[in-house]
């Protein structure tokens, strides 16, 4: 399928760009005309990803972190997140709700949780030393 | 963007949060409610978020990592006033709210 618009974005792994790469989001999907509440729900997963990318990717030091954006027919959004970081040695039980590999008092193992609920499809691909990919895919459902 | 404001309330302390709550920013609410809790020792701590346009599980983490703080001083903590969007975010972490 082809997208009938895509971007991408590479940026440092700074907290300070969690609220850069929410910005890039709005500012992509205005041309969809998503209603508030999807628009939030994308912002959120996608913070999520990101955040993860910042927090667990490169712990100590700074990477990058690639998000593309895509928009298809009919209102169907895909954004991948990608680092190039240590990766997740078993995706299945990081993506488990309350599983966490941060700090308890900061974190809460919810990220991946709170990503498949805001979504309609989370897939996660990653490998030890290389990175780690996460797509997001949700349809914008036509306004009532 | 976030921000955070105290305000009293009998026997306890009002955070009213505002703004965007996400890792960077839970950052430095953290430290400023932690250190006002210091040296006020209140019986409840309510956070009121009324004011948040934005939150993701950094908030999660950062509201319940107040709640521990509030159990160990044998206090509580109490969540108030969430906008819709936020309210999503707390029920799936089961987190209650008023
Ligand atoms: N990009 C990544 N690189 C390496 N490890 C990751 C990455 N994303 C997630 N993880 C691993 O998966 C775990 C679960 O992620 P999730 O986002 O669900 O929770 P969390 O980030 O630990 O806490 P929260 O998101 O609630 O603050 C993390 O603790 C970490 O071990
Ligand atoms: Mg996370």
């Amino acid at each position: 399928m082809k997208p009938v618009n895509q971007a991408q974005v590479t940026f440092l792994s700074k907290s300070v760009n969690e609220s850069f790469a929410r910005g890039v989001v709005a500012v992509f999907l205005a041309q969809a005309d998503p209603t508030l509440p999807q628009l939030a729900d994308l912002k959120t997963a996608v913070s999520e990803a990101v955040t993860n990318c910042i927090v667990h990717a490169y712990p100590g030091t700074l990477g990058q972190v690639t998000m593309k954006l895509a928009l298809y027919e009919e209102g169907l959004v895909k954004v991948t997140i990608s680092d190039k970081g240590r990766g997740i040695p078993d995706v299945k039980q990081a993506m488990e709700p309350l599983f966490t590999t941060g700090n308890p008092e900061e974190r809460s193992g919810l990220g991946f949780s709170v990503m498949q609920s805001f979504m309609d499809n989370v897939r996660v691909t990653s490998r030890q030393g290389r990175g780690t990919r996460v797509t997001l895919t949700k349809r914008l459902s036509p306004r009532r | 963007m976030s921000n955070v404001r105290f305000g009293e309330s009998p026997g306890g302390l009002v955070a009213y949060l505002s703004g965007e709550i996400d890792h960077h920013s839970a950052q430095m609410l953290r430290q400023e409610i932690d250190a006002r809790l210091q040296a006020r020792m209140p019986d409840t701590l309510t956070l009121d978020l009324g004011g948040v346009s934005f939150m993701d599980s950094s908030g999660i983490g950062l509201i319940l990592g107040r709640a521990r703080r509030m159990n160990a001083l044998e206090g509580r903590l109490v969540v108030q006033h969430p906008p819709r969007q936020i309210q999503k975010m707390l029920d799936l972490a089961r987190v209650s709210y008023i």
